[in-house]
């Protein structure tokens, strides 16, 4: 199936070049499915985030990096809906199915819950539907587990699973890798791409990562209160807020990604893995 | 088998029909001290009753619904922890309750009966309360049971799926304080929430299924109301106490049973 994905340039060529070149411009192309517009959120007299302003096209990956305590997951709750600005308005496509998978969540050990079970309460789907979902995260063997016992990072995927059920065309992540391990991170990542290819579906992700999101990601946010700089990996690597974020150690270790990532559009993920065997080496 | 015992019996396994699932979804959305403060709110809702001379029950659901909903505000607000505010509101509760029994020196009544319990005076009357309540809270529960199940494992996660999360919650509130109202006369005001907790806490360990524990606190509940019956005829005991002890060894038996394996 992946290897077939290069070999369709009408497919990829509508939408990458203009992704490439026009980085800022590009949600334009298309009705976009988020708008957020001159947002603010103060919180017991302190402002969490000023003046946010970002769009989100059809198909596209977007990514909100930034330090802890950055804004990231409150900005994400505004657009779910679960917390309200105080300022400006975030609006959503009418009648958008939205698949959120959240940063973190507990099933206590009271409750007696296997993993499909959990998967069923996510809404209208059938046990068939679950089955294949826990398929396609590669977590099929966990179905039948107590959902208190399973790990970390088999937790994650079924997190993802639940969000996929819904068959979104938003599909939010809230630290999607978190507690996995770093090949599991570089096969979720990976996946999460190959979802966007499948569904159709655009992804909101956060993330405090910064190696591995860059190679999988369209266009990034960084986000610190206030944007800080956006576009592609490989503009807002370079771009002097990002180094003072982060440090300017990064920015080397990035550029080599971004050179492989956009030069073949379609062959993201092949690219992603030859530099990581790359660095391996 | 004489008239008071048939009737107390039918109306202990009333109670425990509905103390099974409502005490589980308790013991998994972690809420037994909520329980406990809306328990303690229903010797108000008493003496409010016999103040305005209308059903003590309809009294003691009003109550524990209004405390209910001021709770889930106040927490809202978020400056004090949740089993602060709850411990307030409890005692609170209770103690105005007391005052507000002792100032209607032309009624007499049976504190310890209410506090405790008095399921050998169960009347006819009440036994066909219990049933009609019953039948109606386990249909309610029937229809909010997918979207209850779903908030009670995260209530973020299914408020962005679209469950009717402020709507189910509310419901179930309502359910409980019904419960409330009707378990009062079988074992006190002090001791509902341990109907609804122990036999849920019971049934955890033999469960495999959220419905299979629902289903099995139920049958130790109605266990435990026999076995505490009888045990109160046999050595003389009070009922109610009985009836929660008789839940407590269950609790045991199913725990150790447990860990042995």
């Amino acid at each position: 199936m992946l290897r077939n994905i290069p070999l369709q340039p009408p497919l990829s060529s509508t939408t990458c070049p203009t992704r490439i070149e026009m980085p800022n411009q590009q949600t334009a192309e298309s009705t976009p499915l988020l708008v957020v517009d001159q947002l603010s959120l103060n919180i017991s007299g302190q402002t969490i985030l000023s003046d946010i302003n970002l769009q989100l096209g059809e198909r596209e990956i977007l990514t909100l990096i930034g330090p802890n305590g950055s804004g990231k997951s409150s900005l994400v709750r505004i657009i779910l809906g679960l917390l309200t600005p105080t300022k400006g308005a975030c609006r959503l496509k009418k009648g958008i199915r939205i698949g959120y998978m959240p940063q973190h969540l507990q099933v206590g050990s009271l409750m007696p819950l296997t993993v499909s079970r959990f998967l069923l309460l996510g809404g209208k789907t059938s046990q068939k539907k679950v089955m294949e979902a826990l398929a396609e995260v590669g977590a099929s063997k966990i179905a039948s587990a107590q959902i208190h016992t399973i790990s970390g990072g088999e937790m994650q995927r079924t997190l993802l699973a639940r969000a996929l059920l819904r068959e979104p065309q938003l599909l939010v992540l809230d630290e999607p890798v978190q507690g996995v391990d770093i090949n599991g991170q570089v096969a979720l990542y990976k996946l999460i791409q190959e979802i966007r290819d499948r569904y159709g579906c655009s992804i909101l992700m956060v993330s405090h990562d910064l190696h591995l999101v860059m190679a999988s990601t369209d266009r990034v946010i960084c986000l610190n209160h206030h944007i800080c700089c956006s576009g592609t990996p490989d503009i807002v690597t370079k771009d002097p807020a990002y180094s003072e974020l982060f440090g300017s150690s990064q920015v080397a270790l990035y550029s080599h990604h971004h050179d492989h990532t956009h030069d073949l559009s379609g062959k993201v993920i092949k690219c992603n893995q030859k530099s990581e065997g790359n660095q391996d080496g | 088998m004489d008239d008071f015992l048939l009737r107390a019996l039918l109306a202990g396994y009333g109670v425990a029909i509905l103390a099974g699932p409502l005490g589980t979804f308790i013991v998994w959305r972690r809420m037994a001290y909520f329980g406990e403060a809306l328990s303690h709110s229903a010797l108000l809702g008493i003496a409010l009753g016999l103040l305005i001379g209308i059903s003590s029950q309809i009294t003691v659901i009003v109550i524990s619904v209004a405390l209910a909903i001021s709770i889930t505000l106040l927490r809202h607000r978020g400056e004090l922890s949740s089993d602060a505010l709850l411990g307030i509101f409890s005692h609170s509760a209770l103690s105005l309750g007391l005052i507000a029994l002792s100032f209607m020196e032309s009624v007499r009544v049976d504190l310890i009966g209410y506090l405790f319990g008095d399921v050998l005076a169960v009347t006819q009357n009440d036994v066909y309360w219990i049933a009609s309540i019953d039948v109606a809270v386990l249909l309610t529960l029937f229809f909010i049971w997918r979207p209850l199940l779903a908030l009670s494992v995260d209530e973020e996660l299914a408020q962005v799926e679209g469950t009717p999360v402020a709507r189910t919650r509310l419901i179930f509130m309502l359910l409980i304080a019904t419960v409330i109202a009707v378990a009062m006369k079988i074992v006190g005001i002090l001791l509902i929430t341990s109907l609804l907790i122990i036999p849920a806490a019971a049934a955890r360990p033999i469960s495999n299924s959220p419905e299979q524990m629902a289903l099995f606190a139920t049958a130790i509940g109605a266990l435990s109301v026999s076995f505490g019956l009888w045990g109160s005829l046999q050595w003389d005991t009070p009922t109610g106490p009985s009836i929660v002890i008789a839940a407590t060894v269950l609790f045991l038996i199913a725990q150790t049973r447990a860990i042995l394996r």
